[in-house]
């Protein structure tokens, strides 16, 4: 019922978010790889130069490049195996008959809307801390010597803190999932005698693999951007033990004032991120056509 | 589920379950009773049972201003919503109801916006802000908010609107009615509830950023993530005062996250999972 008034008013009605999307992609993406190959320090701003790819290889050079890199991988895949697996099981057991099944639901999803300083913080200090933290106490109750978290262990620690923000967002998922599964199926499956295991593996898995995809996708696009986090707690270090990349384009950019070197980091950074968006627009694309 | 549970299974699974959930929640509760000891209980162990003094309430607001940092949180995580909301509800109305061949493709390509690692463009933002005098800016970041949020406002509302059977629009074309009356008589209370889910989603995602918010401010415009941040710095042990900021921090989110759990999946999930 198309008709061409209503196609130039659709038009007119989408122009101010196209608009604002394609500037908002364009320019900041277009600066910075023409800055990646500019020697420009904000210390010395009158002296901008033609720097070739020496930015890249400066950036690829630096230790901290693939120490920050591992990191970054590290993050993603501790906290995907954790929130996943740990995700799976939290839904499988929030679906079973219980009273307040509604209390235990929003106790189970609040992690999720704690803002990133404040859940890091917390561990840091009332949770994680050697001397005063809750973990502490509990070592030096079995007689243990309790762990230096930060010091010892830093991107563990990280990715635990992270892991936490994100159980609740992988649970409340994979639930909305599990309960869409039809119930007969399940009787069914149960009164020919499959086992918990059995119907698990053959029945509910499939059922949850898309579900499954989802939540991969989408939380490796918020995990390869981790930053408050690091920020509050190690700062990145000891050394870079726990500097990821985003975390070491701000070091580059806002530390070192060295704006070349962070834009080659920056574009780095663009290239991992497609790698993934890749798969997810395929992902989100498919479900679009049902 | 149809089946007889027998009271005992239901027993033995709320145990279970509320444990668990215990367990998970059990940073947040802790940061709360934290909240109401005073600076020494805060630090002498272990200790569920606080005092209930509001002093580390009171000081945080006489010794760090509390209260302006919330005003900006607040300004900013609605200011930014509200804009999104103005320039994507035409967008999304017009995608739900004379989509084109194109319109797939374009929502997809809004979506792909949204995968820009923001620390890649952290440079080039800082020198257009730092340029434009928007740095430390309500208005600079009011606008960084929507942007980042514009793709997921968007696609949350075209999800909502493309529930909304044209068939009722036809009925009205039929009947008579302009374009006016369609959109606020027949349009308009059927998206209400769309909008102000996508809105309350939008708040909370707006009022937890935590990259912008805190490289794109110092002072003035500085919200709550950057109050908090500020405590990181190793200048003594202030956990009841860091408590008590993080509690009167959460608040308001954690209960409307509570209230927008369903929309929670669908508007992250780019409504692949409802």
């Amino acid at each position: 019922m198309a008709t061409r008034q209503t196609r130039t008013l659709a038009r007119f009605m989408m122009a101010p978010s196209v608009i604002l999307l394609l500037f908002w992609m364009i320019v900041p993406l277009a600066m910075t790889l023409w800055f990646s190959f500019q020697n420009y320090n904000l210390l010395n701003p009158g002296n901008v130069s033609f720097a070739g790819l020496f930015n890249y290889k400066f950036f690829y050079t630096d230790p901290a490049f693939f120490q920050s890199i591992w990191n970054t991988l590290a993050i993603v895949g501790g906290v995907l195996i954790i929130t996943v697996i740990g995700g799976i099981a939290l839904a499988l057991l929030l679906d079973q008959p219980m009273f307040g099944q509604g209390f235990v639901r929003i106790l189970v999803i609040s992690p999720f809307f704690v803002m990133p300083p404040v859940a890091a913080l917390v561990w840091k200090n009332m949770i994680m801390h050697p001397g005063y933290g809750v973990l502490a106490d509990i070592s030096r109750f079995f007689g243990l010597q309790p762990i230096d978290w930060f010091a010892q262990l830093p991107l563990i620690s990280i990715i635990i803190i992270v892991a936490w923000q994100w159980l609740p967002f992988a649970t409340l998922i994979l639930l909305t999932a599990l309960q869409s599964l039809d119930g007969e199926q399940k009787e069914a499956a149960e009164m020919d005698g499959a086992s918990f295991v059995s119907r698990f593996w053959y029945l509910t898995l499939p059922h949850l693999a898309r579900a499954i995809t989802v939540v991969i996708l989408i939380q490796t696009i918020f995990l390869l951007g981790v930053y408050a986090e690091i920020l509050v707690t190690t700062n990145g270090g000891p050394g870079y033990a726990s500097t990821n990349l985003p975390f070491l384009i701000y070091r580059t950019a806002l530390l070192g004032y060295d704006v070349g070197g962070a834009s080659a980091g920056g574009i780095t950074a663009i290239i991992l991120a497609n790698i993934v968006a890749f798969f997810l627009m395929r992902a989100v694309g498919k479900n679009l056509d049902k | 589920m149809s089946r007889a549970v027998s009271t005992q299974t239901k027993f033995g699974w709320t145990i279970a379950a509320w444990l668990v959930a215990l367990l998970i929640f059990f940073p947040i509760l802790y940061t709360i009773i934290t909240s109401f000891k005073t600076e020494t209980e805060a630090i002498a162990g272990f200790d569920l049972i606080p005092s209930g003094t509001l002093q580390s309430y009171a000081e945080v607001e006489a010794q760090n201003s509390y209260f302006k940092f919330f005003v900006n949180s607040v300004i900013l995580s609605v200011g930014s919503t509200l804009l999104a909301l103005i320039v994507a509800i035409p967008a999304a109305w017009s995608m739900a109801f004379a989509p084109t061949n194109r319109t797939k493709d374009i929502l997809m390509w809004m979506l792909s916006t949204k995968m820009m690692p923001a620390a890649a463009v952290l440079v080039p933002i800082y020198l257009l802000f730092r340029d434009a005098g928007l740095l430390d800016s309500r208005v600079g970041l009011t606008l960084m908010l929507m942007l980042i949020n514009l793709p997921i406002v968007i696609w949350m509302l075209y999800t909502y609107f493309r529930e909304i059977p044209g068939e009722i629009l036809e009925a009205s074309r039929m009947d008579g009615a302009s374009l006016w009356n369609e959109i606020v008589y027949v349009l308009t209370p059927m998206a209400v509830p769309g909008i102000a889910s996508t809105m309350l989603l939008n708040i909370i995602l707006a009022w937890n950023e935590a990259f912008w918010t805190l490289r794109l401010t110092t002072t003035n415009a500085a919200p709550l993530t950057a109050f908090i941040a500020s405590f990181s710095s190793p200048q003594g042990l202030f956990w009841a005062k860091l408590s008590a900021a993080s509690t009167l921090a959460i608040a308001p989110i954690l209960i409307m996250g509570w209230f927008s759990q369903r929309q929670l999946v669908r508007g992250l999930t780019f409504g692949a999972v409802k």
